[in-house]
């Protein structure tokens, strides 16, 4: 029989002012089992834990119960003081009387009531509670960070620093993401490729880093400390290994009108092609739906002309196996397509065009070295107009209800770098609201709009049309409460971002969860901000939520931090609220592996001896390192042999029992 | 005027709830203060999978009037695919009780993430209304109590 | 008959099997019941006519169990090969030690039906070439027509052989036309409190005597979970009704999506409950929501209930339905 000790917390007037505490205390004596009950103000103080540790001591208790916050806010201080008394940290049960009881009910009758029925459900349950002890297992002391962006580059960098190995893996050709594509950042106007550039050149150089660029995650399996995954390494048709980088293969290559994806589609590029001149790897790509040789079989160009024997026509898809303990997404994003926004006539205007390529149009590097040029006929435009908040902010379904949070900043930046580089450029912008939270954010759009002279008209843009060769932006300033018709000589769409296509597909591999769009849910949104719920799952950058360059460092650092913490560890304590098979009651029927989502369950034949039973049975046998505790199983079993402990069968059933009696 | 305080019926309802969502969506409505009526208790299980119909037979067995099951929305388990078993037991055990002439509204499951601790609230106040007006549950207990 | 047998002696004589698993004839003219024939012991009482209803695959899980015994064979009507299917699916057998026989079936005599069919005492029944059954009583022989007194099961099967090592082909018969459904929308159709009222008089006639999970393919667990005090389900005592009222429902919420609606636990109901509209239930009920879906067809596809679409009906389908 269990000594059972009960303890009422007050939490200050939280409680007691709708509860009356004593009296639920008192209710306890009632309840088989208790032989301790008292109430107390703070249990979660120091006093109130050391009079648990004495009540513990004093009266010989089993197991406590208390009722107070939620278990999700202090059951496992209770369960560290039941530790620090000598119980079972198992042997802990709470009673939720403060968010389910007295913040919820204003009557103290009725609340008071209520407390005491959750009080012996409580009890019920502990009733039945059977000291746990958590398993362990080892940790893969390697980390894969899925993406190679700035983001990705950050985490790798610091948790190679620290020590350990990291796999970054990149679906393009080249590490570098979106920052690499940028001309300058806000608010120091900082080149990107002059502070990305050498970062990306660090990783390569790290010898703790190891780059699978041009490859996707193919299946992840495993569990935190233990993941196995598999990654596909894309055929390239070069081999990495042998290419130098030299590009007289780009310079011969006669498939010349493949779309540059780096520029944006602003010019081309060849079939065979290194991204851009930083590149990393430094190493050719063939794009097979471009190469003659690969499409028709003739040509042979490039094989002919490498030096270094690189180019392999024959080369195919690659899928490696590699262990790791942690994970990072950072998956990154990309700006949202276009095409629900007729009225823009982004698709119909060449003058139209987006912020990032506005981006690559103003980079030396870029498809215009650098001049401001427009589309259509390669004029300098002298009028520009920049359309803030499409797609963002939105109640429509082809909008984002969410801020963008990058957009004001950027267009403020590429307003004055405009005057900057051509003072006699008209520039206004059309916005919603300016949003400047940052350091040095808001003086960055002042000087924008103060010292150099850029028009913000706050208002939104409904048409952008074209009349006799001349692009007209139809908009309407709120201020001045009139409609504006204007021409324009380029039109600059500051487009929402979103998360990256792959983003859910590498999402329900890793078992993460998502949000409504698509970005990776953190396991707690104030207080876990780098974590996925899922165990050895941590997020870094945009695929968490948009962010600017220094925030998704910041976090990129935050999530490699955890992820030192992680591989820092020689072995994992589990969670011990496992599922359990009774070889003796197991079937062996197979159901349970089906809804299992970890591949927990294995089945072994093996001697099982019970009493008047000694045969080999086929039965049910749970990785409890892999198992999280869902308990699908255990229903799936219809002998009740698949229970979990912490929440078995009986216990529930005693806590309905409590509760209906 | 007269307030009949001692024959109002007030029903004993169980919800389960999943702790990673409707356990912290009730936490929530009590954060919140938004006020729903006592009768309802809740039982904490990992994830609404982890309901056995046999529980919520269970429960009406004993004497509740109501029960509810809530979990993660579909595509939001904290285990992943949890909640897809547990809507395929719930409406093949809800069309069973249904089957046997117990009423419909005793029954429910309702999915409520983390954040809709409002939303939490108002389900429990609308359940129990439901249940309220249906009055005591005797049909599964004298299942099979016919002379 | 006689094919049977002689197929029999043939599998006894080049040692493919060693014992047979079948039916041996019984104190009444239509008693019928399984039994384990030996090479050593022979064929005696062997039979397999129009009363061998019971369905035979769930003795092969003890029986493919024996060590060193040798290869069982098993007569399986079609409808048997379903609940076998659904065995090896959950590795409640083991193939390797069975050889099945398919046997032919056209419906099954039910001799209750034979009993009401005739109004008085039956002595004793015999089946003849065609349709004609002759049915001794103390008024004298009478003469009833076999398709009026099938088993329900029988009356709606559509089953045919879905595994076995070798088959006696079946004399082309008529199929049934009765609907598998008619009886479980025709209760459907009733109001709450109609429902209520039948299976509370129904389900009150149990007596608990457990025949019909005994006897259920499906329901093999090694130890029951009505069984196993550890459970927190089953209490003998009589202060605890939750086992007593409930066992029904649970029962087929465990064999939902696993039942092949074999008939066997309304067959042998002595209290005559139409256990089988509880299964028949799930059954309409997952292949209106989740799809088509025939437990035993194969030994592979998962069961609809440990199973799952993201876009699965929500459980208030319930609530919307048709019914009164």
């Amino acid at each position: 029989m269990q000594k059972i000790g009960v303890f009422v917390c007050w939490c200050g007037s939280n409680i007691a002012a709708t509860v009356d505490v004593k009296a639920v205390a008192e209710s306890a004596y009632d309840i088989p089992g208790v032989v301790y009950a008292t109430n107390y103000q703070y249990m979660c103080s120091e006093n109130g834990q050391s009079l648990i540790k004495n009540a513990v001591k004093e009266y010989g208790l089993t197991g406590i119960v208390v009722a107070s916050c939620s278990p999700r806010m202090h059951e496992a201080t209770f369960r560290k003081t039941a530790q620090a008394a000598g119980l079972n940290p198992y042997m802990v049960e709470i009673a939720n009387i403060r968010e389910q009881c007295s913040w919820v009910h204003k009557d103290m009758d009725t609340a008071t009531a209520k407390a005491k029925v959750l009080l012996r459900t409580a009890v019920s349950k502990l009733t039945l509670d059977q000291p746990l002890t958590a398993g362990t297992s080892p940790v893969t002391k390697r980390a894969l960070v899925i993406g190679g962006g700035i983001a990705g580059i950050q985490t790798a960098l610091d948790i190679a620093d620290a020590g350990y190995k990291v796999d970054i893996v990149e679906k393009k050709p080249t590490i570098g993401g979106k920052m690499a594509q940028l001309d300058k950042t806000f608010p120091t106007l900082d080149c990107a490729a002059c502070i990305l550039t050498p970062k990306m050149v660090d990783v390569s150089a790290n010898e703790n880093i190891n780059i699978y660029s041009y490859s996707e995650v193919e299946s992840v399996s495993g569990f935190v400390g233990n993941f196995d995954v598999k990654i596909r390494r894309k055929a390239r048709y070069v081999k990495e290994d042998l290419c130098t980088g030299c590009g007289s293969c780009m310079a011969k290559c006669p498939s010349k009108k493949a779309l540059n994806e780096f520029n944006m589609g602003l010019n081309t590029r060849t079939a065979i092609y290194i991204p851009f001149a930083q590149a990393i790897p430094n190493v050719a790509v063939i794009d097979p739906q471009s190469c003659i040789k690969l499409k028709t079989g003739k040509c042979g160009l490039c094989q002919k002309i490498c030096e270094a024997k690189a180019i392999d026509y024959e080369q195919k898809d690659e899928i490696i196996e590699e262990k790791y303990g942690a994970i990072v997404a950072a998956t990154g994003y990309n700006p949202i397509k276009l095409d629900k926004f007729g009225e823009l006539g982004y698709d119909l205007y060449p003058d139209v065009i987006t912020s990032l390529e506005y981006e690559r149009l103003m980079n030396a590097a870029g498809p215009t070295k650098g001049h401001v040029l427009r589309p259509s006929d390669g004029k300098e435009p002298k009028r520009i107009i920049f359309v803030q908040c499409v797609g963002s902010r939105g109640q429509s379904c082809r909008d984002k209800s969410y801020c963008s949070k990058i957009c004001c900043m950027y267009t403020a930046k590429h307003a004055m770098m405009t005057k900057d580089h051509y003072p006699d450029t008209d520039v206004k912008v059309f916005y919603i609201d300016v949003r400047t939270p940052g350091k040095n954010f808001d003086e960055f759009y002042r000087r924008a709009v103060e010292e150099y002279g850029v028009e913000y008209i706050k208002g939104q843009v409904g048409k952008i049309y074209e009349e006799d060769g001349q692009l007209k932006v139809q908009g309407s300033d709120l201020l001045a409460n009139k409609q504006l018709t204007l021409d324009a000589d380029l039109v600059v769409l500051a487009v929402a971002i979103e998360p990256d296509e792959t983003a859910r597909k590498v999402a329900t591999m890793l078992t993460a969860s998502m949000d409504t769009n698509d970005f990776f849910t953190e396991a707690h949104a104030k207080l876990r901000p780098v974590e996925s719920p899922t165990a050895g799952v941590f997020l870094s950058g945009v695929c968490q939520g948009p962010k600017d360059v220094p925030e998704t460092v910041s976090q990129a650092s935050a999530a490699a931090a955890k992820v030192i913490g992680l591989l820092s560890k020689d072995e994992l304590t589990g969670n011990p609220c496992v599922a359990h098979a009774d070889p003796l009651l197991c079937n062996g029927c197979s159901q349970c592996a089906n809804v299992c989502p970890y591949g927990a369950i294995t089945y072994v034949e093996e001697e099982v001896r019970g009493v008047g039973v000694r045969e080999v049975r086929r039965f049910a046998r749970v990785n409890e390192a892999v198992c999280q505790g869902c308990g699908a199983c255990t229903v799936t079993c219809p002998s009740g042999a698949m229970d979990l402990k912490g929440f078995t069968n009986r216990q529930i059933m005693a806590e309905v029992d409590a509760i209906c009696k | 005027m007269q307030v009949e305080e001692s024959k109002e019926f007030k029903p004993t309802i169980v919800a389960f709830c999943c702790n990673w969502c409707s356990y912290a969506g009730a936490d929530l409505a009590g954060s919140s203060r938004i006020s729903y009526p006592a009768d309802v208790k809740i039982v904490r299980v990992p994830c609404s999978c982890r309901v056995n119909p046999l529980f919520i037979l269970r429960a009406f067995e004993r004497g509740a009037d109501g029960v509810i099951l809530c979990g993660c929305h579909p595509g939001d388990c904290h285990y992943s695919t949890g909640n897809y078993y547990a809507r395929r037991r719930m409406t093949m055990l809800f069309s069973m009780l249904d089957y046997m002439g117990i009423e419909r509204e005793r029954t429910r499951v309702e999915w409520v993430s983390a954040a809709e601790g409002a939303k939490f609230a108002a389900t429990m106040k609308d359940f129990i209304e439901t249940v309220t007006k249906l009055g005591e549950n005797r049909k599964l207990r004298d299942l099979r109590c016919k002379e | 008959m006689q094919r049977i047998i002689d197929k029999i002696q043939e599998l006894f004589a080049n040692d493919t099997v060693d014992r047979v698993l079948g039916w041996k004839t019984g104190e009444f003219s239509w008693e019928r019941t399984p039994h384990v024939f030996t090479k050593e012991g022979g064929l005696d009482g062997f039979v397999y006519d129009d009363f061998c209803g019971a369905n035979l695959s769930k003795y092969l899980i003890d029986e493919s169990a024996k060590k060193d015994a040798g290869k069982v064979l098993v007569l399986l009507k079609p409808c048997d090969t379903y609940s076998y299917n659904q065995l090896i699916k959950e590795h409640r057998v083991k193939p390797e030690n069975i050889y099945v026989l398919a046997i032919p079936c056209r419906g099954k005599v039910n001799v209750d039906a034979v009993k009401a069919a005739v109004g008085t005492t039956v002595l004793a029944v015999e089946e003849t070439e065609g349709d004609d059954l002759k049915v001794k009583t103390f008024r004298g022989e009478k003469i009833v027509n076999r398709n009026d007194v099938l088993f329900e099961k029988c009356q709606v099967c559509q089953k045919t052989h879905q595994v076995y090592d070798e088959i006696i082909e079946a004399e082309p018969y008529e199929r049934p036309k009765k609907d598998r459904f008619a009886e479980v929308e025709a209760l459907e159709a009733l109001s709450p409190e109609e429902r209520y009222e039948f299976w509370r008089t129904q389900l009150s006639k149990c007596i608990r005597c457990n025949a019909c999970r005994n006897v259920c393919p499906a329901c093999n667990c090694r130890t029951c979970v009505f069984d196993n005090a550890k459970s927190g389900v089953a209490t003998k005592a009589n202060t605890d009704d939750f086992e007593e009222n409930m066992f029904h429902i649970i029962r087929a919420f465990h064999v939902a999506g696993r039942c092949t609606d074999c008939g066997e636990c309304s067959r042998v109901c002595p209290q005559n409950i139409p256990l089988h509209l509880l299964n028949r239930k799930y059954i309409k009920d997952m292949n209106t929501y989740y799809g088509e879906y025939q437990a035993g067809e194969d030994a592979e596809t998962r069961g609809p209930l440990t199973n799952f679409t993201k876009e699965d009906v929500e459980p208030s389908i319930v609530y919307g339905k048709g019914g009164k």
